[in-house]
């Protein structure tokens, strides 16, 4: 365990269209507008003109809901092996370093403890920019050892998802993550510690089918992608386009998958002001 | 099963064939001694061929239209069966299947997934591939069974969870997890079998128990190979690729202690003599259960919560 320092998060290649690169302007994936990138950095890297939520890395969520830069991280130490010694087009290893070099050494989740508007908290999460943000054995272990973390210290949990889904380059032990999680939730919620599930874009797969659907409460970010099966799998299964807005946030609120839907601005505080009303903040007679 | 190496049963289909055609002639000496002879080395090639199939092979086996299915083996090993229906919520998934049976003088809730036979049946079954419903269905009858103290034996062969939208709108995601959440917290035994395709959330979805078997030509993976090699080799058509990579058969299962037995199957694979691979799944679904039904409930559910939370692979580097 250790004091994360403020470790700016370095460019990424896996980032696709939403990172934003170090230059003075960026345009917006949404609406196209030249936006000034300390203006968008101030504005919880929401597009001032449109509203749209790029994409964030792991530490700069965890900046975004912790007090201050105290908090501790949670298992830093756990590195994904290769257990199948795969390979597809590229080595599994090979893709591991990269990312490790490219975005840092947590893998796909950052776990933090810390205080959330005085709240003593435990926060993962995710990190897209680590081969999209896909559930390994790591995430999983991280993910299983912060709810039992939460459990024994009874801190509430806050998990932000932002994923793929499970990593196929682990095959089943990927799948196996997500009973192992469901598991340790299960114990969380026995215990009566609260659990809020926080999802961004993209959260799908067996990350949805796992833990970020079991929220005591399931808020998103708006417009997120969160569903099951990709567009593109149910696209080519039913053969047909669909339709407007599917599996967005506003879809999944309208078909009551979802509590809430907060933009980021008032992330923080909606997740202060929920927690007071559910937690009274001590341990169980 | 033609193309994509499924041919590899051709030897075994010829020594059939040519057997039922002596046996339709006239029964004489010459003619059984003949048959004899054939049966000997149909066993030999069956269990020469299915001792060395690749993991495509395999998944191909796994598929088998033929391939015993969960109601049969319902059919054969247990008695008093009532099918249970609906999730009380929406529908009825013919997808999956749910009630309670006798198994050995033993009441016990059964769930499972169920692809259908012919097309019609299909159809209604849509393939095996459950909406949310069909795993809130089972997930019903499970609480009946923990709810009356009744051992449940789930059996699994499906492709995956339905991706539709419906199944989408419905909150596929959701029904899975809370799947998986509430078979870790049952305090009554859970026995799985994965009978044919372990396909991944879906399969998952009825795969928490005390022990995991799967029959010996069975597979269980995160993806089918097919969807893996569009991902990772952006080609389907590297299926065989994936499917050795992605170390789906019984055997890899064992050895990254997913499972806890490989259950034999007969030679030539479960649908070549299905009685056979009934017994099989029978005696070691009973052994099991045996076993873990003499735990305390208590004991039963932290050993079931300890085996899953064991699973993974990872490195430890530095200060942790
Ligand atoms: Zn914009």
């Amino acid at each position: 365990m250790w004091f994360r320092k403020d470790r700016a998060p370095k460019e990424v290649r896996e980032g696709r269209t939403s990172k934003v690169p170090e230059g003075l302007w960026v345009k917006c994936d949404s609406c196209r507008q030249i936006l000034y990138n300390k203006e968008l950095a101030r504005n919880f890297k929401i597009c001032p003109k449109c509203g749209f939520h790029f994409r964030l890395s792991a530490p700069e969520r965890l900046r975004m809901l912790f007090d201050d830069e105290e908090w501790v991280e949670l298992d830093p130490g756990l590195r994904s092996s290769d257990p199948l010694r795969f390979r597809d087009s590229k080595k599994y290893r090979d893709r591991l370093r990269e990312a490790e070099e490219g975005v840092g050494p947590s893998d796909a989740i950052v776990v933090g403890s810390g205080t959330l508007d005085g709240i003593p908290v435990i926060i993962g999460a995710m990190e897209f920019f680590f081969m999209a943000g896909s559930m390994g054995s790591v995430v999983g272990e991280k993910i299983a050892r912060a709810c039992e973390r939460a459990l024994a210290d009874r801190r509430p949990l806050i998990l932000v998802s932002t994923s793929g889904g499970a990593r196929m380059q682990e095959g089943i032990l990927s799948l196996m993550q997500m009973g192992k999680i469901a598991a340790a939730l299960g114990r969380l919620a026995e215990a009566r510690v609260p659990y809020v599930s926080v999802m961004a874009d993209p959260t799908t797969g067996g990350v949805t089918a796992s833990y970020a659907m079991l929220g005591d409460l399931n808020i998103a970010e708006p417009n997120a992608l969160i569903g099951f099966a990709g567009p593109r799998v149910i696209e080519q299964t039913i053969r047909q386009t669909l339709p407007e807005g599917f599996q967005r946030s506003e879809f999944l609120l309208e078909h009551g998958m979802l509590d809430l839907i907060v933009d980021r601005s008032e992330m923080k505080a909606t997740l202060a002001r929920c927690l007071r009303l559910l937690w009274d903040g001590r341990p169980a007679a | 099963m033609n193309a994509d190496d499924g041919n590899f049963e051709e030897p075994i289909l010829r020594l059939r064939r040519r057997i039922e055609e002596l046996s339709a002639l006239p029964d004489d000496a010459a003619h059984r001694k003949e048959i004899e002879k054939l049966r000997e080395k149909l066993e030999r090639v069956s269990k020469e061929i299915y001792a060395g199939l690749t993991p495509w092979q395999k998944t191909l086996v796994a598929r088998h239209p033929a391939r015993p299915y969960p109601l049969d083996y319902v059919e054969a090993l247990m008695s008093d069966f009532v099918e249970l229906h609906g999730d009380r919520k929406f529908a009825d998934d013919a997808a999956v299947i749910a009630g309670f049976a006798r198994f050995r003088q033993r009441p016990v809730a059964v769930v499972g997934h169920q692809k259908g036979r012919d097309t019609k049946e299909k159809i209604r079954r849509n393939f095996g591939m459950p909406r949310p419903e069909g795993f809130r269905k089972a997930l019903r009858v499970m609480e009946l069974a923990e709810k009356f103290g009744r051992p449940i034996l789930s059996f699994i062969d499906t492709a995956g969870a339905y991706p539709g939208i419906d199944a989408e709108e419905r909150g596929q995601a959701e029904a899975i997890a809370v799947n998986l959440r509430e078979m870790a917290r049952f305090h009554v035994p859970i026995v799985v079998t994965v009978t044919g395709e372990g396909g991944s959330g879906g399969a998952l979805a009825l795969g928490i128990g005390d022990r995991v078997l799967m029959l010996e030509h069975s597979t269980y993976s995160v993806i089918s190979p097919e969807g893996c090699a569009s991902i990772l080799w952006k080609d389907a058509a590297r299926k065989k690729d994936a499917a050795e990579a992605m170390r789906l058969t019984a055997a890899d299962l064992r050895d990254l202690e997913v499972i806890d037995e490989i259950v034999p199957e007969p030679p030539g694979g479960a649908h070549a003599d299905p009685a056979g691979a009934a017994a099989a799944v029978g005696e070691a679904v009973e052994r099991h259960l045996s076993e873990v039904a003499d735990l305390t409930p208590e004991e039963r559910r932290e050993r079931r919560y300890r085996r899953f939370r064991a699973l993974g692979r990872f490195e430890t580097a530095g200060p942790a």
